[in-house]
């Protein structure tokens, strides 16, 4: 293998296939402008051009291809929500990530693990008791199960009721899993690209423009491009762009940091979730232990890191797995979430004709990528919400008909 | 540990503190629409930069107003409510809708 690589290092034409052609110029105008190069743009391009034929498709991304939260999750997928149109959603997400290696024809290391969200009070055991019951009305596997199935399950965790916030029970969801976050937007951009799709890194979009209540394109530090259709995907950006667009949203952004430990050997299957003690933990494909917490404490357009972050997590974590005190961390990182009031997305038409948005992913936007791209698609391709998007509309708010999923929350925020 | 000077205590930890969001114009509750009343609520400038916001030290329980950059994280300035707030709020209950048509 070592001389494999030399040999092609050394070679001028390199053998493996390149995902993406050679950045060109804008061309003037396209059919659709999606503006930001994360994993929802590129799902949502990837199929307008394969189930709608829609093709000239130029995607504008500020810094590098899915840099921004597709970069920066902790790759949990799940569907255990609490209302039924969150379950129906993520449930149809889910199984679009069981399939999506073949379909891309890409390997997204889509892993099932085993979801646990642990309950150390009343209170939470209640909640979890009624996401269990949803849950399985939908279709969704998942129980509130005891302290001795949990031990059976996850050996590991520190069961003991002498500490602060013993494990009472857990929501078990079987079909959790964790995937390869950085393979799930290059398997789309690849298949988009494929098929026609433009896509243009370090293109920044920074003026909107519109005529008549319509939108017309977008303005760009390389210049103009028209278009008939416009789409914002810009994650922690969504207030600054939609302002671009006349509009405000009911969105706060806020930094979600987390962390990943040296690569040990394997000994933690599960996905572990701790809302009082605001943690998760899951054991990475290479070893590492990927772990993260709540939001911070107010908003920052910044992705510094803190030490109070780490402080609060893994003083928490230690009593879940106290083994793990020699443990050395290895890399630390933030995203910007675009948190909404009832932790749902913001999703569908705009005030703006012909002008679509795709925001309030906060800290759970990573499981939706496949059915953000579907239903999204769908409502560009046909200037209509898809029905399964229709309660995340932007009008809910002055109809106060919030989709409640604070619930549902990995942690508390 | 990030320092925040509360107008009420000096300076103390950030970890004291919790944030209240952006100091938003109410609307008068007894005249306005209900769409604009949840505008009111929900709805968010979500400024990068410069900003005007409530902030509470949670052990005296004593809000006050702080200026800070959302970009840098910088706390420009923190100040008593009383410098933006002069006269008190008065909230007289609306006539509720079936009282009205009598
Ligand atoms: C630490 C952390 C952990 C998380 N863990 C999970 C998890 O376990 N499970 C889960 O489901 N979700 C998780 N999330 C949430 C998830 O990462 C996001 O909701 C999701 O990745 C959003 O994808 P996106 O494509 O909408 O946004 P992004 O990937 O952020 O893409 C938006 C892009 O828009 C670009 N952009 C912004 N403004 C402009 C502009 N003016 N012009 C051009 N481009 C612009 C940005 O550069 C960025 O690349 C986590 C988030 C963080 C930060």
């Amino acid at each position: 293998m070592p001389f494999g690589l030399l040999k092609y290092g050394l070679r001028k034409t390199y053998p493996a296939e390149r995902h993406f052609p050679l950045a060109r110029d804008l061309k003037p105008s396209y059919d659709v402008v999606i503006i930001g190069g994360g994993g929802h743009a590129l799902a949502t391009a990837y199929y307008l051009s394969r189930d709608y034929g829609i093709t000239d498709v130029a995607i504008l991304e500020k810094g590098y291809l899915a840099g921004g939260n597709t970069a920066r999750n902790t790759a949990i997928i799940r569907s255990n929500y609490l209302t039924p149109e969150g379950v129906k959603f993520y449930d149809t997400s889910v199984k679009l990530y069981q399939e999506l290696s073949q379909d891309l024809d890409y390997n997204i290391l889509y892993s099932e693990r085993g979801h646990f969200t642990l309950a150390h009070t009343d209170a939470a055991i209640r909640t979890s008791r009624w996401r269990a019951e949803v849950n399985k009305h939908l279709g969704v596997n998942s129980e509130l199960i005891g302290p001795e199935e949990i031990h059976r399950i996850c050996p590991v965790l520190n069961m003991s009721e002498d500490v602060r916030y013993p494990i009472l029970g857990a929501l078990y969801h079987p079909p959790g899993s964790i995937a390869r976050h950085d393979a799930v937007a290059w398997g789309y951009g690849r298949g988009a690209a494929r098929r026609g799709v433009e896509i243009h890194q370090l293109t920044e979009v920074t003026e909107i423009l519109q005529e008549g209540g319509k939108v017309k394109g977008v303005v760009t530090n390389r210049g103009t491009v028209y278009a008939n259709k416009v789409l914002q995907a810009t994650a922690g950006s969504s207030s600054l762009v939609a302002k671009m667009a006349g509009f405000r949203l009911p969105i706060r952004t806020i930094p979600l940091q987390a962390c990943v430990s040296l690569p040990v050997k394997p000994f933690l299957d599960q996905i572990i979730v701790s809302g009082s003690l605001h943690v998760y933990i899951s054991q990475s494909s290479r070893g590492e232990l990927v772990m993260g917490g709540s939001t911070d404490p107010y908003g920052v357009y910044s992705t510094r890191s803190t030490l109070d972050f780490k402080e609060g997590l893994l003083g928490h974590m230690l009593e879940l797995l106290p083994f793990l005190g020699e443990m050395k961390l290895n890399r630390q990182w933030a995203g910007m979430a675009d948190m909404t009031p009832d932790f749902s997305p913001v999703m569908g038409l705009t005030p703006l004709e012909n002008y679509y948005i795709d925001s309030g992913w906060g800290t759970w936007g990573f499981k939706a990528t496949p059915v953000c791209g579907l239903t999204m698609s769908y409502t560009v391709a046909n200037n209509k919400p898809h029905e399964l998007i229709e309660p995340f509309r932007l009008s809910r708010f002055e109809e106060m008909k919030q989709v409640g999923e604070k619930g549902a929350a990995s942690v508390g925020h | 540990m990030k320092i925040m000077n509360c107008p009420l205590n000096g300076p103390r930890n950030i970890s004291e503190f919790i944030w209240g969001g952006e100091v938003k114009p109410m609307p008068d509750p007894a005249r306005v629409s209900d769409r604009e009343w949840a505008e009111y609520v929900h709805i968010e400038n979500n400024t990068a930069g410069v900003v005007r916001e409530w902030w509470c030290h949670v052990p005296t329980s004593f809000w006050f107003i702080a200026e800070r950059n959302t970009v840098t994280d910088e706390i420009l300035r923190t100040y008593p409510a009383g410098e933006v707030f002069k006269s008190r709020v008065e909230f007289t209950a609306a006539p509720k809708a079936n009282e009205e048509k009598k």
